[in-house]
């Protein structure tokens, strides 16, 4: 019909590139073809804004390096230098600082959903214990870059963090800190992770998590396998849509909303009220001064109570270390006949409760002084709510009496 | 109907989260003063107030503090030309791109007052307008102490009460855990004027801690107005592909 000269040549590029990199099947298999489920809700933007995030700090996280000095000497400097001297340099700063938090706040959310509707269930494992994978090169990536502002909240946040290591193996912590304490070596080893090391990997999982998840299928809220009903003839999902256009135009949407709360942190509240930015790492790191109330970022709080609400230190190290590890469990643990908590029975609904709002609290709990008298009590409280969600799921999941999941998925 | 709910779930998870974020910011749980600090009165850009807080810092602070991350050439931002700059606020210096720094010797420093004074350049951001105000309001005659100062808000400071002059001498009196500040000996200043100074001078440290923060905010209005606009967009566009989804 109208195949102008422009259409031809473009096509016949494809085609001579498609011969020699399968360029228009990638997009096929994982853009415009790859189906579904339609009845995706709120809580399936996170997957898409993290990916949003990750580039965010890998922009920001570049722009950033070309001003920053990874020296203990001037490494609080060039970040004040940044503030002021850089052109919009403070913009790139609060950026990267704030779309630390957000990164958390996105993945938190986005975990939320797998525990939700079972999106760790089998056939995905895998991409659940991935996942998992990328948290804890999250976690690595964030606590490495809090140290590079060198205030006092930076130092002495990877001082008290690397001393858990101390607990366990005094050359292990003196090994990760490259001296007695931490100082210009462990500064310039933490900017090589932060910069190079554990991004080149986050990166890598991230593809690894979504050729997982293409491979077996997204999940939805129903908890139902949208592959087991296929058109005859074209073998498409009968509930299954092209994730282009319709998700990426549905995912835009999203983008716009969380782009617009993310600027509102930005312009208005880089700090934060003091929890994505601390105003005790406006102080320059001293060596020799102490801060009375050390806390690290909101994000790793509730691990960081769990850790408290243990009286022994090192049985203490090894209960946040198995409370991070123990997510990566879920799959085995979990005996339930339905996937989605839309049709879980009351026992399993209580336990999630239960659980997130231990969560929650223990997050709280790990912000405050742990001399006030309620912190500990309720941080072991929390402890042993939280360790009882995974340790007892085996049993309450068998019990549950759940109701049978639809066929197929309900709208 | 659907999308409509669709939509109204969609704003009020929103809303549920910016609450939680509201709440977030208003818990204070990074305090460590025990004393109830004074609100600083402060208009942020008032740029005639920022002017005689910048005086009232070359004057009175700059002897002993510097402001290492500030150029001189910033206070253009505050309305001041680089020959008033020059005029009236560089003492220790020549160019006007240079950083405010000090000529005190930082070893003779931690000799005369324990600690070498700290550079102020965002010391607003560590502390807050409010303690700002409250510690240069706060200072009273204490005999125990070798500068003969202390404070109210920081408890046995190194640093004496530079601005006695202007304020006068204030005495810790009345009976213990009800004391209260009391002017024994008027300054220079009437108590207005000096709440006036100190007003001024806490207005020009907030500024300095954070030279960029009207631009921020100017920026951010337009980028919020953005995503108000790209959100109808995209919404429209989502709704008209996903017309035949059922």
């Amino acid at each position: 019909m109208s195949t102008s000269p422009q259409n031809t040549k473009l096509a016949q590029l494809t085609e001579w590139i498609d011969a020699r990199f399968p360029m228009s099947s990638i997009w096929r298999d994982h853009i415009s073809e790859y189906y579904a489920p339609k009845n995706f809700n709120f809580w399936y933007y996170f997957g898409s804004l993290a990916m949003l995030v990750l580039v965010i700090q890998l922009v920001t996280g570049i722009f950033l390096t070309m001003n920053y000095k990874p020296d203990a000497r001037f490494a609080f400097a060039s970040v004040e230098y940044i503030m002021r001297d850089v052109n919009y340099g403070w913009l790139i700063r609060y950026m990267h600082s704030t779309g630390a938090s957000m990164f958390f706040v996105v993945v938190y959310l986005h975990m939320c959903r797998g525990l939700m509707y079972g999106s760790y269930r089998k056939p995905r494992e895998l991409v659940w214990i991935v996942g998992m994978a990328i948290y804890l090169c999250l976690m690595g990536e964030a606590f490495m870059g809090y140290l590079l502002p060198w205030g006092q909240m930076s130092y002495w946040g990877a001082q008290v963090i690397i001393s858990l290591f101390d607990a366990i193996s005094p050359p292990l912590a003196l090994w990760i800190r490259g001296d007695f304490v931490v100082s210009d070596a462990t500064l310039n080893r933490f900017f090589a992770f932060h910069v190079i090391a554990l991004p080149l990997v986050l990166v890598g999982l991230v593809l690894v998590h979504i050729i997982a998840l293409h491979e077996v299928g997204s999940n939805n809220p129903d908890g139902v396998e949208i592959k087991k009903h296929k058109d005859p003839v074209t073998h498409i999902p009968l509930d299954g849509i092209n994730f282009h256009p319709y998700y990426t135009l549905k995912d835009l949407v999203g983008v716009s909303v969380f782009l617009g709360i993310f600027s509102a942190i930005v312009f208005f509240a880089p700090e934060m009220g003091g929890y994505f930015l601390e105003a005790n790492n406006f102080i320059p790191a001293d060596p020799m001064k102490t801060p009375p109330h050390i806390a690290p970022v909101w994000y790793f709080t509730p691990f960081y109570a769990i850790l408290r609400a243990i009286p022994q230190k090192q049985l203490g190290v090894i209960a946040m270390g198995a409370a991070v590890l123990i997510f990566l469990a879920l799959p085995w643990l979990d005996r339930g006949l339905v996937k989605s908590i839309r049709y879980r029975g009351t026992l399993y609904k209580t336990a999630f409760g239960l659980f997130i709002t231990a969560f929650l609290i223990l997050g709280y709990m790990g912000t405050q002084d742990p001399n006030l008298w309620y912190v500990n009590p309720t941080s072991q409280i929390c402890t042993v709510i939280y360790f009882s969600f995974f340790l007892l799921m085996p049993i309450y999941t068998r019990l549950d009496k759940s109701r049978p999941a639809p066929e197929r998925v309900t709208s | 109907m659907k999308q409509h709910s669709r939509l109204m779930k969609l704003l009020a998870a929103f809303a549920a989260a910016s609450a939680l974020s509201l709440g977030l910011m208003n818990q204070p749980s990074f305090a460590h003063e025990e004393l109830a600090l004074d609100h600083a009165p402060i208009v942020e850009g008032d740029k005639g107030s920022l002017q005689r807080g910048a005086r009232a810092f070359a004057n009175y602070c700059q002897n002993c503090h510097s402001a290492q991350y500030l150029r001189y050439s910033r206070l253009t931002d505050i309305g001041l030309t680089e020959e008033e700059i020059k005029a009236n606020l560089m003492f220790s210096s020549e160019k006007v791109g240079d950083t405010m720094t000090v000529a005190l010797d930082k070893a003779d420093a931690k000799a005369w007052f324990g600690n070498p004074p700290p550079d102020l350049s965002v010391e607003a951001r560590v502390r807050g307008a409010d303690w700002l105000y409250s510690y240069l309001r706060g200072f009273y005659k204490d005999s125990s102490r070798p500068t003969g100062w202390n404070n109210t808000v920081y408890h046995n400071v190194g640093m004496p009460h530079v601005l006695y002059e202007l304020q006068g001498v204030q005495e810790w009196v009345g009976e213990e855990g009800h004391k209260t500040l009391k002017l024994t000996h008027p300054g220079k200043l009437s108590e207005a004027e000096y709440t006036q100074f100190t007003a001024d001078l806490v207005n020009y440290l907030v500024w300095m801690a954070e030279p960029a923060k009207a631009t921020r905010i100017q920026i951010g209005v337009l980028a919020i107005f953005f995503f108000v606009l790209a959100f109808f967009v995209t919404l429209a566009l989502k709704k008209e592909f996903w017309k035949d989804i059922h």
